[in-house]
């Protein structure tokens, strides 16, 4: 089912003349009106007018999130502030956040895309959707908010937290469409669980998950433990927010809503433009935005371009699921370690929970690395043999998937912190040690 | 004839054994006998309680891990060769021990010897032939 057919399933060659069209007057318009931006292509001396073709974006420069916080809070907005109407913003973990605005026009744009996302999983009117990402500064809450008014359906915003409540309400009110952070739903799973809720009996169809990396492999333990399709949504703040991409029903990559978001993937170190099928990062320009619109951002999330079609009949090209960041990658013995490989591992091996935490130390000249994970009740044993056997699983399953030998420790139950929003997987003790 | 035993996992950190201590206490309920199987970085309690179910309750309220295990336990006389006669016993039908613990009860002359064995149901059989008493627990209960 389709939002808007014309935009999802445009011939491609009327797609890259729209691009092209749309990405001349965004970088015109960041030219005239953003002091950065113009210092910047002057820097690189190119002038908006050189672009003449798609492919002549690479002469942009391209922007991280360390750009941008010379322009904190409001310098790279490309409206005046008059006709900014909202505001939102990262959340700052990693220094500074990104402040980012919203026209009228972008906030219904945003709208109209979170309905495509949501139409992409056959959400209608009739359906009953809870939204427990959290409002506010966070695009999540109000992004999906929005889009599932836009269809009309019947919202119930929740925001995340008070997990038994929002059982609760999944029971007594019928929701039919959940949307939170993956791990979220794991935690939800566990506290129905815990208040003896069995998931069969709700009406959950269909889930919206995103704002962090999540595997494959999680997806079967969402849809087995909430009883729901699981369908992995795409965005981020700097962006517009979740709306930038969305798996359809065939689970199988996600459609970029390319018309408004331009892809490129890059190699992280050369910077070079890779081309469709090879793995490398991210790189985003906003077409039709008008307050925030940043051109080649570099995302640092790790995916590659599908350059097959889609049995769904969208043309809108797709991107692998993404699992890591650039920035999650650990070093570790001079060997580049993904926390998402551990979690592979975890959820391939039926005795260990996905619920894990990555510790990283330094003994003597040595990095360490220790995964700690949780036992599960159906596979606990009064016998140490068995859970030793466990552990040494789950070691040598670490061990040929990454070529380094962890120390794996079973911790008790519900240790192992939850998150309400974004899960934090690693620790890295030797940042804190260093001299 | 088996009895309900409670395995309890533990992280190796301080304390974390009388907390469990104290959920029971806290439950009224009555250890009748216990053990502690430990590796560097974790453990596992196994208790015998006079309220298995309840303590299974409790305990998994306060998020520990629980699993309960039939299990066996066998009176035995408490003098010098008690334990070994049983043991024999079990060895000449080669029958294997996984784990075993013991105490003493206060109101007999008998030891109670709590045994894990890879077939419970056919141990029974020869250490009732023996002449052994194999206890219920409803007797664990009362003891």
């Amino acid at each position: 089912m389709y939002w808007d057919e014309k935009q999802e399933c445009m011939p491609v060659e009327q797609m890259r003349r729209e691009q092209l069209e749309n990405l001349q007057k965004t970088a015109a318009r960041l030219y005239q009106r953003v002091p950065f931006y113009r210092r910047r292509l002057e820097e690189q001396g190119v002038k908006p007018s050189a672009i003449r073709a798609l492919g002549d974006i690479r002469l942009l420069p391209l922007i991280t999130k360390d750009d941008m916080r010379e322009g904190y809070p409001f310098g790279l907005f490309a409206a005046p502030m008059e006709e900014v109407v909202r505001i939102h913003s990262s959340s700052g973990t990693t220094g500074k956040p990104v402040v980012v605005g919203y026209t009228g026009a972008d906030i219904a744009l945003w709208a109209d895309l979170m309905a495509r996302t949501l139409r992409c999983g056959d959400v209608t009117a009739r359906d009953i959707v809870q939204v427990s990402y959290g409002y506010g500064l966070f695009t999540g809450g109000l992004g999906a908010h929005y889009g599932a008014e836009r269809i009309g359906a019947m919202v119930v915003p929740m925001s995340g937290g008070n997990n038994k409540r929002q059982i609760m309400v999944m029971q007594d009110f019928g929701t039919t469409v959940l949307c939170c952070t993956p791990s979220y739903a794991l935690a939800l799973a566990e506290t129905a669980l815990e208040m003896g809720v069995d998931t069969s009996t709700l009406k959950l169809r269909v889930g919206f998950f995103g704002a962090e990396p999540w595997p494959e492999e999680m997806r079967g333990a969402i849809e087995q433990r909430l009883g729901l399709k699981a369908i992995d949504i795409y965005g981020l703040t700097e962006v517009i927010g979740p709306g930038v991409a969305s798996e359809c029903m065939e689970q199988n990559g996600l459609h970029i809503f390319e018309d408004h978001f331009y892809p490129e993937v890059i190699n992280p170190d050369t910077s070079e433009v890779l081309p469709d099928g090879e793995r490398g990062e991210l790189v985003f320009s906003c077409l039709t935005k008008e307050a925030f619109p940043l051109l080649r951002y570099r995302t640092r999330d790790i995916t590659r371009l599908i350059p097959t079609s889609c049995p769904c009949g969208r043309t809108l090209r797709r991107m692998e699921k993404v699992s890591d960041r650039t920035d999650d990658m650990l070093i570790i013995r001079g060997i580049n370690v993904f926390p998402s490989q551990i979690e592979n591992v975890l959820l391939s091996i039926e005795e260990a929970e996905p619920h894990f935490l990555i510790i990283v130390k330094r003994e003597g000249p040595l990095d360490e690395l220790e995964v700690q994970f949780e036992v599960d009740e159906a596979h606990f044993s009064d016998e140490v043999k068995v859970l030793q056997a466990i552990e040494q699983k789950v070691t040598r399953e670490i061990e040929s998937a990454i070529g380094l030998r962890a120390t794996v420790r079973l911790v008790e139950p519900k240790t192992i912190e939850r998150s309400m929003g974004k899960r934090k997987r690693v620790i890295d003790l030797r940042k804190e040690s260093k001299p | 004839m088996k009895i309900t035993q409670l395995s309890v996992f533990l992280e190796n950190t301080a304390g974390r054994l009388r907390e469990v201590t104290g959920i029971l206490r806290d439950a009224q309920i009555n250890i009748r006998a216990l053990s502690l199987a430990e590796t560097t970085d974790f453990g596992i309690l196994r208790i015998i309680v006079n309220d298995p179910q309840k303590a299974a309750q409790v305990l998994r309220q306060a998020h520990f891990t629980v699993r309960e295990t039939p299990i066996l336990a066998v009176e035995v006389p408490d003098r010098p060769g008690g334990l070994h006669s049983m043991l024999e016993t079990l060895a000449k039908e080669n029958i294997n021990i996984e784990y075993v613990y013991g105490f003493v009860e206060k109101r007999t002359d008998n030891a109670l010897i709590v045994i894990r064995v890879e077939q419970p149901d056919r141990a029974i059989q020869v250490l009732q032939a023996q002449g052994f008493h194999v206890v219920s627990n409803e007797e664990i209960k009362s003891l």
